[in-house]
């Protein structure tokens, strides 16, 4: 099973929700649509309507930059974090 | 009337909560909630006491919060709030709206979406966004964004929307067919003056007890219509500007309400020549009086937000406003005499008044 690591930002809105999990899916898509299933409501924190990684979320497998459709092997680590080019207001 | 007032306060940097006491001089601030969202509307469902929170993260896109304790703990959802895969993306919630039993949020990029199940769950009403005019829709400084809605007191079918340099549209049948609502409100910017769509309203609000007659202040002028948006008469004469984001209207006389003009729209958004003003008609518009007791007359450069005015319903009725640069402001007698409640909230975004028992 895969390693999912999750920022801290992200699971404060779904309270009691680790950072760490295990999820079995070949794709960051399949991980995604794995967590949610366990997580209601997560799915939609990182991902628009594109179907795309939101603008201002990173993922990384393995340490390398990942997209929707980047593979995950079973050992594979992923690492979902807040871009620092996210935070800007946008305009009022 | 006798009770306290809860005051609801989005910002930039999450909603906050001021507690006020029973005679609206001492006030606690509790906040920031919803995790750093940007708050751009925060209201509370008068049938229930749930309050509600609409906003958005760059980061994990938009979202409104719920609260069924006056804000001591939040659920956030954004379920069914997507215009599907392939479709515009939703940057943020802009304004949320409970009645008649549902929670109806308006987001950017333009929309309007409806909850029956007290915010868990949303769904498009494509209605609006099936309306002939949505292929010419264009966005305003602030975007192309849906942030206002208005519901008639007792036909639950019955809505007013507001999306910027866009306009004002009318639903008898809720929410299945719309109609453009704008006729009499200029539109200075564009070829043709006063076209049907196209107008950069910015805020509206319904007189008290006449369901028909509508304020609105508009990126050209101030308006009042008592026909539902059917035909609009301008009313700015005798205010200092025509530029201007919120408008509130009186709970109790019709004939009463107040905005915040400021200089305008390409001149820095700030209250005229820096001195902070509140004006008020008592008399449905057709003339202005100037409110300035104890707000800052000199090198004040303020700006509020379309959603940064609110009106509690107590008597006198206390008025409220938030500016960009995070001061909040009360008065306890319609807006004569003003205090200022703290100056160190992020930008504000949004302020309501909430009424609760004892």
């Amino acid at each position: 099973m895969a390693t999912v690591i999750l920022p801290r930002s992200l699971v404060a809105l779904f309270p009691g929700t680790e950072r760490r999990h295990a999820t079995d899916a070949p794709t960051v898509a399949g991980i995604f649509d794995a967590l949610e299933r366990d997580i209601p409501g997560l799915r939609d924190r990182l991902v628009d309507s594109g179907p795309n990684l939101r603008r201002h979320i990173n993922v990384f497998v393995d340490g390398e930059p990942a997209s929707l459709t980047s593979p995950v092997a079973p050992s594979s680590v992923v690492h979902v974090v807040p871009a620092v080019s996210g935070g800007a207001a946008g305009p009022v | 009337m006798a009770g306290r007032v809860l005051l609801l306060v989005g910002t930039k940097k999450g909603g906050f909560i001021v507690d006020g006491d029973a005679g609206r001089g001492v006030w606690t601030i509790r906040g920031p909630l919803c995790d750093g969202f940007a708050i751009h509307d925060m209201n509370v469902d008068p049938a229930t006491g749930t309050l509600f929170a609409g906003g958005g993260s760059s980061w994990y896109g938009p979202a409104v919060f719920r609260s069924d304790d006056h804000g001591q703990t939040w659920t956030v959802s954004s379920a069914g709030l997507s215009y599907g895969d392939g479709g515009p993306e939703i940057s943020a919630v802009w304004n949320v709206t409970p009645a008649h039993g549902a929670i109806y949020a308006g987001v950017g990029e333009a929309g309007l979406f409806r909850s029956a199940d007290g915010g868990a769950t949303w769904s498009h009403v494509e209605g609006l966004t099936n309306h002939p005019s949505r292929s010419e829709w264009q966005p305003g400084a602030g975007g192309l964004i849906l942030h206002t809605i208005i519901a008639h007191p007792t036909d639950a079918a019955h809505l007013w929307i507001a999306i910027s340099a866009v306009g004002c549209f009318e639903t008898m049948d809720g929410g299945a067919t719309w109609q453009t609502r704008n006729a009499g409100v200029r539109a200075d910017f564009m070829a043709e003056r006063y076209p049907e769509f196209g107008q950069c309203v910015h805020k509206m609000a319904m007189a008290a007890g006449e369901p028909l007659h509508l304020y609105q202040q508009n990126h050209c002028g101030v308006y009042r219509t008592l026909d539902g948006g059917a035909t609009w008469q301008e009313i700015t004469a005798g205010l200092p500007s025509e530029f201007g984001f919120p408008i509130a209207a009186h709970p109790r006389d019709p004939l009463t309400s107040w905005t915040i003009p400021l200089n305008g729209a390409d001149r820095g958004r700030f209250v005229p020549d820096g001195a902070a003003a509140v004006w008020r008609t008592r008399d449905g518009g057709d003339s202005w009086e100037r409110l300035s007791g104890g707000l800052p007359q000199e090198h004040a450069y303020l700006g509020i937000l379309r959603e940064a005015m609110a009106v509690d319903r107590l008597d006198p009725v206390g008025v409220y406003f938030g500016t960009s640069t995070g001061q909040l402001w009360v008065s306890r007698d319609e807006g004569d005499a003003w205090e200022m409640l703290t100056g160190d909230l992020p930008p504000i975004y949004s302020v309501e008044a909430v009424l609760l028992d004892g």
